[in-house]
């Protein structure tokens, strides 16, 4: 007896689930055979690297105009050693011209700009009545550049005058590398801080843009079972909570496969691109970086092995079960809001008033990511956003990398599956209520009022 | 026969709105009830109910001798007033999808549809989106997606509006068919002609409330007024109406006749039978028109609606 009614009860839910997936099914193939879907999916990967050359291309043929610029000496202590020619720009000395005949000159030969550098009594003085004349104003680079020629020049005149000899003075100088343990003896290096930055930057990110393009999508797709006033009829076939589901789940297959096919175009794009070119992407980031960061990559370069092992040592596995994992839940739980708002409305206009609350978290949690995480990866406001839900999912990700304590995971994670649940059951109330209504734009008021409707 | 559908009872408020207020309803198996009421009397709420999308605050509906649950998804068809179909999905592949919603197999669905688009003559439709046809070709498309998994239960709610004069006979005629093969059907409308028509049994639901419902015969001669409207041709003209004023109630009349003559409604009085008047007729001049006014659903409907009111 007792085996049949548990048979009987297998058969059910067998029977519920093919209803679940046949919904899937429809969502994704009504995705997937979109046109714009198909653009979307080929175009924006050749858009992006198509981009991302071209802007290389325009910085690289940028940097190669020659600028031409000349300095009027009048204080004597500059020379062409101070002065050197480089590949971008080219010094000439006009010291022998009083300034009028100088600008004159420079403006009628076109040079780029001109520096004016005047008699004064002290170094001092030198240092802050320096001048700068060009037609527009010149970039904050070539000012920087100019200023630090200037500034080493004075410091070795006063070098000078002080009796210190250069040699000395450089000897003196230290360059300390820290090198960071844990308590358990592991080290670490900035590097790979950048790299646990960069994951979790990168991870974040992602779920936010795949709530925001993939959550509207769902919406959407309500949407246009309203206004074609299908609903009613699927909603005598099935559970308004399957069919939602469904609806999530389908956009959610499909905005994977889009992102997988971004990921293979990308990737074939740049490798193609990069050989026919001979641009190497690397190359182009590090030429970015200041002298900084080069210093930190070459210190790393000699260190690679040890990098290597560090990298090893990140929580690969962890990181990758709890980006399964936060992005499923916070991807369920935005989706269903927007499911929500699109089952309350009867045109996408309508939407704009429900969007606000659902992109402020969303957003929050990116600032507080790239703000707050990257300085202090621990601290009050990282870890309290990483527990509340709602931004839970962005800002966890990207602590995760740096190590974080289990019973925080293990809140955050319980807090997110239960307001996962809460919201679904919250987004299916409205769901099953709004889908019958027309005609009239609902208010806050009335998303209240639903929710207290029975059966 | 017995019934197929029994709703009992049935309560259903919206918060500060009550939709249906203790509602009973009795659908004989195999006939076609009409559902009727003005709008806004709760026709739709009733319908939601039987088709399990809402649930009744209290009260039970019984579909053939169990108590309604999920199951009997598949025992219903429904063709709601507001109704459409994705748009941009192929015809065949949105019926295939719609069969196997309500439980039917692949195969079950392709040989049902087959069937179906056959006997429509719209085979070659089957490839097209929805949006390259017509609204009375979608239409027809929606009709066979209601009945293709051959419930015991079809609901239509306003089935013809939207259809051609041509089409609406069309599915008129498939749904008494149904009706004879053994489908019970409810017939939600407000279009008296197609009551008159098609229907068997009905009810009239009126502000939240039942206020009529039985056979649609007995209901006519419940509502019966035992008027004749009749058409004398005589000399005498004021003198029989004269003499049938003191034995019935009389009414002037408005109707065509071939030769001119009296023209008169009269309601008979206590006692007195339809012969009786027609004899006395005959004795006073030719009968050119006899007729007993009978209230159509029209009538009855305006006329229980305004006793409600």
């Amino acid at each position: 007896m007792q085996m049949i009614f548990l048979f009987k009860q297998l058969i059910k839910i067998v029977k519920k689930m093919s209803k679940l997936k046949l919904i899937i099914k429809r969502e994704f193939t009504a995705k997937v055979r979109n046109k714009s879907f198909i653009v979307m999916t080929f175009l924006s990967p050749l858009l992006m690297v198509g981009i991302g050359f071209l802007v290389f291309f325009l910085s690289k043929k940028n940097n190669e105009k020659v600028k031409n610029i000349v300095y009027v000496d009048h204080s004597g202590f500059f020379s062409k050693e101070d002065f050197k020619d480089r590949k971008t720009v080219k010094y000439e000395d006009y010291s022998s011209l009083t300034i009028d005949e100088a600008k004159k000159k420079v403006q009628d030969d076109g040079f780029y700009g001109m520096i004016y550098i005047p008699k004064q009594d002290s170094l001092e003085l030198i240092a802050s009545s320096v001048e700068f004349y060009s037609a527009s104003s010149p970039g904050v680079g070539t000012i920087e550049s100019i200023e630090k020629k200037i500034e080493n020049r004075l410091r070795k005149k006063k070098l000078g005058t002080l009796g210190i000899d250069l040699q000395d003075l450089k000897s003196s100088e230290f360059n300390a590398s820290i090198k960071l343990n844990n308590f358990s003896g592991e080290k670490s290096s900035k590097m790979s801080s950048w790299i646990k930055i960069g994951a979790g930057a990168i991870s974040g990110y992602f779920l936010m843009m795949f709530v925001i393009i993939y959550g509207t999508s769902v919406m959407r797709s309500v949407i246009e079972e309203k206004t074609s006033r299908i609903i009613e009829v699927i909603v005598s076939s099935v559970k308004p909570f399957q069919l939602m589901l469904g609806k999530i789940i389908g956009n959610a297959s499909a905005g994977l496969l889009q992102f997988f096919i971004w990921g293979i175009i990308i990737f074939i794009l740049s490798t193609v691109a990069s050989s026919v070119f001979g641009v190497d992407l690397v190359e182009a980031q590090t030429s970015k970086l200041g002298p900084e960061q080069l210093e930190a990559l070459k210190q790393s370069a000699s260190e690679s092995e040890q990098l290597f092992r560090e990298l090893q040592k990140l929580p690969f596995g962890l990181m990758f079960v709890l980006f399964i994992f936060y992005f499923l839940g916070g991807y369920f739980l935005y989706s269903s809001v927007f499911a929500a708002v699109g089952a309350a409305v009867d045109n996408e206009t309508d939407t704009q008033q429900f969007m606000l609350p659902i992109m402020l978290p969303l957003i929050l949690g990116v600032y507080i990511g790239f703000a707050t995480v990257i300085n202090d990866p621990h601290g009050p406001i990282s870890t309290i956003f990483s527990i509340i839900p709602l931004t839970s999912p962005i800002v966890m990700l990207m602590r995760v990398p740096f190590g974080v304590p289990w019973y925080e995971i293990a809140i955050s994670m319980a807090l997110l599956l239960i307001s996962f649940v809460f919201m679904v059951w919250f987004a299916a109330k409205i769901y099953r209520v709004g889908i019958l209504m027309y005609g009239k734009k609902p208010t806050y008021k009335d998303l209240y009022k639903w929710l207290k409707y029975k059966g | 026969m017995g019934n197929l559908l029994e709703i009992n009872n049935v309560v259903k408020t919206y918060r500060d709105f009550t939709a249906l207020n203790n509602v009973s309803i009795h659908i004989p198996k195999g006939s076609v009830f009409g559902l009727l009421g003005p709008n806004g009397a709760g026709k739709t709420s009733l319908i939601r109910i039987i088709n399990q999308i809402t649930m009744a605050d209290s009260g039970s509906i019984i579909l053939d001798g169990e108590e309604l649950n999920p199951k009997h998804i598949q025992d219903i068809g429904y063709m709601p007033e507001e109704r459409g179909l994705y748009k941009s999905m192929k015809v065949g592949e949105q019926a295939m999808y719609l069969a196997q919603l309500k439980g039917l197999s692949k195969k079950e669905a392709k040989d049902r549809l087959h069937y179906w688009f056959e006997k429509f003559d719209i085979l070659a439709w089957w490839n097209k989106k929805i949006e390259e046809l017509s609204k009375g070709m979608a239409q027809k498309v929606q009709f066979i997606v209601t009945v293709m998994h051959q419930p015991k239960l079809l609901i239509f709610d306003e089935p013809f509006s939207g259809f051609d004069p041509i089409n609406a006979q069309l599915i008129a005629k498939e749904i008494l068919q149904l009706r004879d093969e053994g489908a019970t059907i409810i017939f939600s409308t407000h279009r008296m002609e197609s009551v008159e028509e098609m229907c068997d049994d009905i009810a009239l639901i009126d502000k939240s409330n039942k206020i009529l419902e039985g056979n649609l015969e007995d209901i006519k001669r419940q509502f019966r007024t035992h008027t004749f409207q009749i058409g004398l041709e005589t000399a005498k003209a004021k003198e029989v109406e004269a003499k049938l004023k003191e034995r019935f109630d009389v009414s002037p009349a408005d109707f065509k006749l071939l030769n001119e003559g009296l023209k008169l409604n009269v309601k008979l009085k206590n006692g007195s039978s339809a012969n009786e008047l027609l004899s006395f007729l005959t004795s006073q001049g030719q009968v050119q028109h006899f007729v007993e006014l009978v209230p159509d659903a029209n009538d009855i409907f305006i006329q229980a609606v305004n006793k409600n009111s």
